[in-house]
């Protein structure tokens, strides 16, 4: 009796050895029958990834740098911006992380793309039904609170190490603002506006397209923006498994106490995603300048 | 009296979680109080029957919770009913499937909100155009019928400003172009005016009245301002807890109101400015009418009170625009409507 107060009624230890290992099997059966399967499937996204990597390394800087600050003025109108990104690469291009640079701004603007191909639907059909909702939170909630590592392992025993695995891994841990944010976007738009566009006869389509994502774009671009943020920040850790840029230098000099590489590699992290999270920021807040206006 | 153009027969709305369990409660007699209180449900609208007539403006007046605007969106179906009917030129509204109702609301019906809900990603003139504009009407005619509506609401200029630059006046004349430009017969007003200042309030009655003049629509015009209803109503209705009081022209209410809902309602108006010859007029059954001051029936009556206080006349001859006779009032029975 003493026995079960002091000590939980725990698995007896063979038992539990045998449920990891039935566990591990199977999950391992299931890898090396589905994976080439599931590498075939994510073909056109390594393609992708690649095309940007090889594009951005093999571009001349002064190009890459015209276009970067010809898109940061686009997107934000402000010269300090454009002068502020100018000085930043040319940190980064002195202290020669051009190529690692160029390729976690890839690997970035792949699992961006990727989070919005899949973010934007799953939250308008979260906002559409409260049961979507209540089932896609859950799940939301377990993307973001389980250590990003626990989930590495079944996607490298999956597809191995690479630039795959580390695209997922980025995605389902820079997805969930997105859909949280369209979500909530769109169950805020004002009533009365949705109201105007039945009364006139809109259909569901042209309701979603000239109502609800017009107003809710602000709070979507809020989504877009945490999304990169997020996304910065796992590219160390998707380093781990196979993933080139910024990450890997970092990585080492974890290893191997580089102090200098750490930090300067780290700085660059941090300015790439500042200079993202400036532009994207201002680019959302500039489309919609209408709304703040001033009576004639 | 030709087929009203919209028909609403023995109408309930009761809010809640089990409405047609709660219909039996009303039918058998359970008021709004009692309703919520025993039975957790909200009455809404109470066995509400409503002749409209085509190419006239009701007005449906009540204080806030009297159900005036969940009454005008069973019009265009914005609310489900719980039971009953509405009916637009014979066609019932509550049996249309989606893609009717649709047409129907993009074809006969047109909106203005309270508070305009208008798109703030949209110009005037893209606001203007939204109802063609989703019916997928060329471009070009849509824009020409948008920017004449435009102009005469008065927002010539203004086209490619953004709602949020415009004042609460000119957001509401946009909102009435918006309506106008769909071109529908009917025109459903929910307190369109009510969020307005009063001068600008009485600046869009003024635009409203002669717009109608011309373009002969069927209005339904919610209000809870007695003065704005008398102004503009050619019939009113009001409304409290959901169930229609009274439902009249406007002298009928302002002379006869029925219950003492509508009689607080009516107690301070002055009388003279809302009543016209015709309303209080009797008919001409071999009186001496001799000497009787000719006045044409659609005046008010502060119109010709001068008139008559200086000439002192025994009866009043009421006339059409023709000049025809159509009846007469003695000064006596003006004195008393007027003391009353």
């Amino acid at each position: 009796m003493s026995n079960f107060l002091t000590e939980f009624p725990e698995m007896p230890n063979k038992q539990f050895r045998e449920f990891k290992k039935g566990v591990d099997a199977s999950y391992k059966d299931f890898a090396r029958e589905w994976g080439d399967f599931i590498d075939a499937m994510f073909e056109p996204l390594l393609k992708m990834l690649v095309f940007f990597e090889k594009t951005l390394i093999a571009t001349p800087w002064p190009i890459f740098m015209i276009v970067l600050l010809g898109l940061t003025y686009w997107g934000s109108r402000s010269y300090k911006l454009v002068i502020g990104t100018f000085l930043a690469f040319v940190f980064i291009g002195y202290f020669r992380m051009w190529d690692e640079t160029m390729s976690t701004i890839a690997i970035i603007l792949t699992s961006v793309i990727m989070s919005v191909v899949i973010g934007l639907p799953t939250g308008i059909a979260m906002s559409r039904s409260d049961r979507t909702q209540s089932i896609v939170t859950p799940i939301l909630d377990i993307m973001q609170t389980m250590p990003p590592f626990v989930y590495l392992i079944p996607i490298v025993m999956l597809m191995g190490i690479g630039k795959i695995p580390g695209l997922i891994a980025v995605v389902i841990y820079a997805i969930p603002p997105l859909i949280r944010l369209t979500n909530l976007g769109i169950r805020e738009v004002d009533k009365e506006a949705l109201e105007a566009a039945d009364a006139f006869g809109a259909t569901k389509k042209q309701k979603l397209y000239q109502v609800q994502l017009p107003l809710a774009l602000p709070t979507i671009f809020a989504g877009i923006n945490q999304t990169i943020m997020m996304a910065l920040a796992m590219v160390i850790i998707a380093s781990m498994i196979g993933v080139k840029g910024l990450g890997q230098p970092v990585l080492q000099s974890i290893y191997n106490q580089y102090f200098t590489k750490g930090v300067l590699y780290g700085l660059a992290i941090v300015i790439v995603a500042i200079v993202f999270d400036r532009v994207s920021q201002s680019y959302g807040q500039r489309i919609q300048k209408h709304r703040s206006g001033k009576i004639v | 009296m030709s087929e009203a153009k919209i028909q609403i027969k023995n109408l309930y709305k009761i809010f809640g979680k089990n409405p047609s369990a709660a219909m039996e409660h009303v039918k058998n007699g359970v008021g709004k109080d009692e309703l919520l209180e025993k039975h957790n449900h909200v009455l809404g609208l109470k066995d509400i029957n409503l002749d409209i007539q085509s190419e006239s403006i009701q007005v449906v007046m009540g204080l806030s919770g009297s159900g005036k605007s969940t009454l005008i969106r069973h019009i265009n179906r914005l609310i489900e009913p719980t039971d009953g009917s509405v009916t637009v030129d014979g066609d019932e509204v509550l049996k249309m499937n989606e893609e009717q109702l649709r047409s129907f609301r993009r074809s006969k019906t047109a909106m203005v909100f309270q508070r305009f809900a208008l798109l703030p990603h949209k110009t005037v003139l893209q606001n203007t155009i939204f109802g063609l504009h989703i019916q997928n009407i060329a471009e070009e005619d849509a824009k020409k019928s948008a920017l004449r509506w435009i102009e005469r609401v008065g927002l010539s200029g203004y086209e490619d400003k953004y709602p949020q630059h415009l004042s609460g006046g000119m957001q509401q004349r946009v909102g009435l172009a918006r309506a106008l430009t769909n071109d529908g017969d009917i025109l459903l007003m929910d307190e369109a005016f009510s969020a307005l200042d009063p001068l600008i309030r009485k600046d869009m009655q003024d635009i409203l009245l002669e717009l109608q003049d011309e373009l002969q629509k069927t209005v339904v015009f919610i209000t809870h301002d007695l003065d704005e209803a008398l102004k503009i109503g050619d019939r009113i209705a009001i409304l409290k807890d959901g169930i229609m009081d009274q439902e009249g022209i406007p002298a009928e209410i302002l002379l006869d109101p029925k219950t003492k809902y509508v009689k607080d309602f009516v107690e301070d108006v002055n009388r003279a400015r809302v009543i016209k010859a015709k309303h209080i007029m009797s008919e001409i059954n071999g009186q001496d009418l001799n000497g009787a001051m000719p006045i044409d029936q659609d005046e008010f009556i502060d119109r010709f009170i001068d008139k008559v206080i200086a000439e002192k006349p025994d009866n009043l001859l009421i006339q059409d625009k023709d000049k025809k006779n159509v009846g007469f009032l003695s000064t006596q029975k003006l004195s008393e409507i007027l003391k009353r």
